[in-house]
């Protein structure tokens, strides 16, 4: 039995609601409408009925906890290799937007082995105050150490918001510490912001591949808690002469050995990390081959900037799934984006969508990448590519 | 090895269309499929059944139709397969749906590892492979693309994960659960004893009274933390593309490549 409810009585049979369904789950049946096991409940529908003849349930209201005792933001500082990733830094731009729409601190969490001066950038990024866990066990991101850190001082200190980058490491540890917490967590953000009326954070993400948006709220849980893409957000300008307060909290750790152990670590060579790229050129079917990929990864490499590939170019074996952009590959946000070569199926415009500048180099003019794309060229990438990337080694001559 | 399959049953988005006016998905007549990376999960879980010996169970929540994802996974190999549906279930967001799931778990008995998806393609979070692990309280291993080394006795699993800088190497104590990518396998199709099998196979359908230790205050809608406010289409990108001819390749790029300049993102 799904959970919306219809009164056939007002139904007008508009199918307004229809159109409205991200999940196919309403249909007509006569002249009114009929809700099929499909719905979950969204709410997507209701309001849209001109008829006001859909209905959700009422959810019972948190009443023990005390949410008005959960106060601040807070943001997750992500290391590896004793320093800060990028995209912490962008968390911390959005939390400091956050935290003073609330008239609230913020406060950053760096977890970490010599870490202090990850704590100290972190007052330069615009934290009031910074718990640091300094420990040999918190050298390399584990999700047991960390959840329980992370966990545990949530439970202390009762932040009101907690966000975390989507990165891999970001979106195994807030999956962990929301579940412990019973939280809710929304992942993958790709907007923020503080609805007026009620004081809740409106998180906004993407899902079915980029085709619908939903806005979610955690109104009962606290914190809530969120995932944020990268370069959703802007890096803040550090600023050197900001005062922070530096609490070091000593885990307890060591006592109990930690179930898991990093072994090894093989750095990807090259040009594959998408997720913090400015500049992405990518390849498709039309490359043709691994040699194909040539021109690109020059044209890339002249601009400073990553490989990327479609499914169908990794699925060949032309090259390896890391470089892969799209539905089942990685999302990315770069400022410009070259596509070479490739149609620009659906799956790979999910991932890609949001870049900045799209740029299309296609032989078939019919292509639905073109219709995604800033500018486009009509031709064989095996010539444009080469002469496009003449042109920038002119232009940037000596600066890169 | 003893090893338990979480899987969901999307929509085949390959097929789905938009609506040009509306912009919403016409989902109409549009297929359901195992989720692709689910998928990845059932063909790890049985290869190391080949290799170790043991019992893969598939489970899945869902609606009644999601019986066809839990038989698809029984033809093409899985042992034992468990429907959890029931409306009490409905509207679960992913701290609800972990925690169903890591019930129905307890419920299948003893096991030495879970494999998820590492992500579904409709809902695209990643949290629920988290989530039931966190609910078991075992260690979790999240984008895994290898197991290196699997050592029944002594209860240890080497795997790669695959993360922005490059592949991680971790070394952990059995049970995990393990979140897989694309890449770590091709999936095989249903042989054709393995659908004959699959279609006579019994799927128990379990209820929430079913995974009775479960409070029943956590699941579904009122269990989930977390509630959707609106949905809507993305914003579309603005205007056409402009299309750049001129009368030679070399010309072309020129004007192409001035344009990006003027744009100021190099």
């Amino acid at each position: 039995m799904p959970l919306l409810k219809i009164d056939k009585d007002e139904c007008a049979g508009c199918g307004a609601c229809i159109d409205a369904c991200p999940f196919g789950a309403i249909v007509m049946v006569g002249d009114k409408v009929e809700v099929s096991e499909q719905c979950t409940g969204c709410g997507a529908c209701v309001d849209i009925c001109p008829m006001a003849a859909l209905s959700l349930p009422e959810r019972a209201q948190e009443t023990s906890e005390d949410l008005a005792s959960y106060q601040g933001v807070w943001v997750w500082i992500e290391q590896f290799r004793g320093e800060a990733r990028g995209i912490s830094w962008e968390m911390m731009g959005q939390g400091r937007r956050l935290a003073d729409a609330r008239r609230t601190s913020l406060t950053a969490c760096v977890l970490g082995r010599n870490a202090r001066q990850i704590a100290d950038e972190a007052v330069t990024f615009g934290a009031d105050r910074v718990f640091l866990a300094d420990h040999p066990e918190l050298a390399e991101y584990r999700t047991a150490p960390y959840a329980g850190i992370l966990s545990g001082l949530v439970r202390r200190y009762r932040p009101e918001i907690f966000i975390l980058g989507a990165s891999s490491r970001g979106r195994d540890l807030a999956g962990s510490v929301a579940t412990e917490l019973y939280t809710g967590l929304t992942a993958d953000c790709t907007g923020l912001d503080i609805d007026p009326d009620s004081g809740l954070l409106r998180q906004t993400r993407p899902a079915f591949g980029g085709n619908i948006m939903a806005t979610i709220i955690c109104p009962n849980r606290r914190p809530q808690m969120c995932t944020v893409r990268h370069r959703v957000f802007e890096t803040p300008a550090p600023d050197p002469d900001r005062r922070g307060q530096i609490i070091e909290i000593n885990p307890a750790l060591g006592k109990e050995p930690i179930a898991s152990r990093v072994v090894d670590f093989i750095m990807e060579e090259g040009e594959v990390n998408l997720a913090d790229a400015r500049i992405i050129v990518s390849g498709g079917r039309g490359v043709g081959g691994p040699e194909g990929f040539e021109p690109i990864r020059r044209l890339a490499e002249v601009l400073g900037g990553a490989v990327g590939a479609s499914r169908s170019a990794v699925d060949a074996g032309w090259i390896p799934y890391a470089h892969q952009v799209g539905q089942t590959g990685r999302t990315v946000r770069p400022d410009l984006y070259i596509a070479c070569g490739i149609s620009g199926a659906i799956q790979h415009l999910a991932g890609m969508i949001t870049a900045r500048i799209i740029v299309a180099i296609n032989k078939n003019p019919e292509a639905p990448i073109f219709g995604v794309a800033d500018y486009g060229i009509v031709g064989d990438l095996f010539e444009i590519v080469p002469a496009l990337t003449e042109q920038f080694k002119k232009r940037l001559g000596g600066k890169r | 090895m003893n090893i338990i399959v979480c899987i969901k049953q999307v929509p085949n988005t390959t097929e789905v269309k938009i609506n040009p006016e509306t912009g919403t998905l016409m989902r109409e007549g549009v297929p359901s499929i195992i989720n692709p990376f689910d998928t990845y999960a059932l063909e790890e879980s049985l290869r190391l059944r080949e290799k170790f010996g043991g019992a893969v169970a598939v489970i899945s929540m869902g609606p009644p139709q999601a019986v066809e994802a839990l038989r698809e996974a029984l033809a093409m190999g899985a042992d034992r397969a468990y429907l959890l549906s029931d409306r009490k279930f409905s509207g679960s967001d992913t701290w609800a749906t972990a925690y169903t799931l890591a019930h129905a778990v307890r419920k299948t008995g003893p096991f030495d590892m879970i494999i998820c998806g590492k992500q579904a393609i409709d809902g695209d979070t990643g949290q629920v492979g988290p989530g039931v692990a966190g609910q078991l309280g075992i260690t979790q291993l999240t984008y895994v693309f290898k197991i290196r080394r699997l050592d029944p006795e002594g209860g240890t699993i080497i795997v790669e994960r695959l993360l922005e800088e490059g592949r991680e190497i971790v070394e952990a104590k059995i049970p995990v659960l393990l979140t897989v990518v694309k890449d770590i396998n091709q999936p095989r199709f249903p042989s054709l004893a393995g659908i004959r099998r699959a279609a006579r196979a019994d799927i128990p359908t379990w209820t929430a009274a079913d995974i009775a230790p479960a409070d029943p205050s956590r699941l579904g809608l009122d269990g989930s933390p977390t509630r959707v406010v609106t949905i809507c289409s993305p914003p579309p990108r603005a205007g056409k593309a402009e299309m750049i001819q001129a009368d030679s390749v070399d010309a072309a790029a020129a004007v192409l490549a001035g344009r990006i300049f003027s744009r100021k993102v190099l």
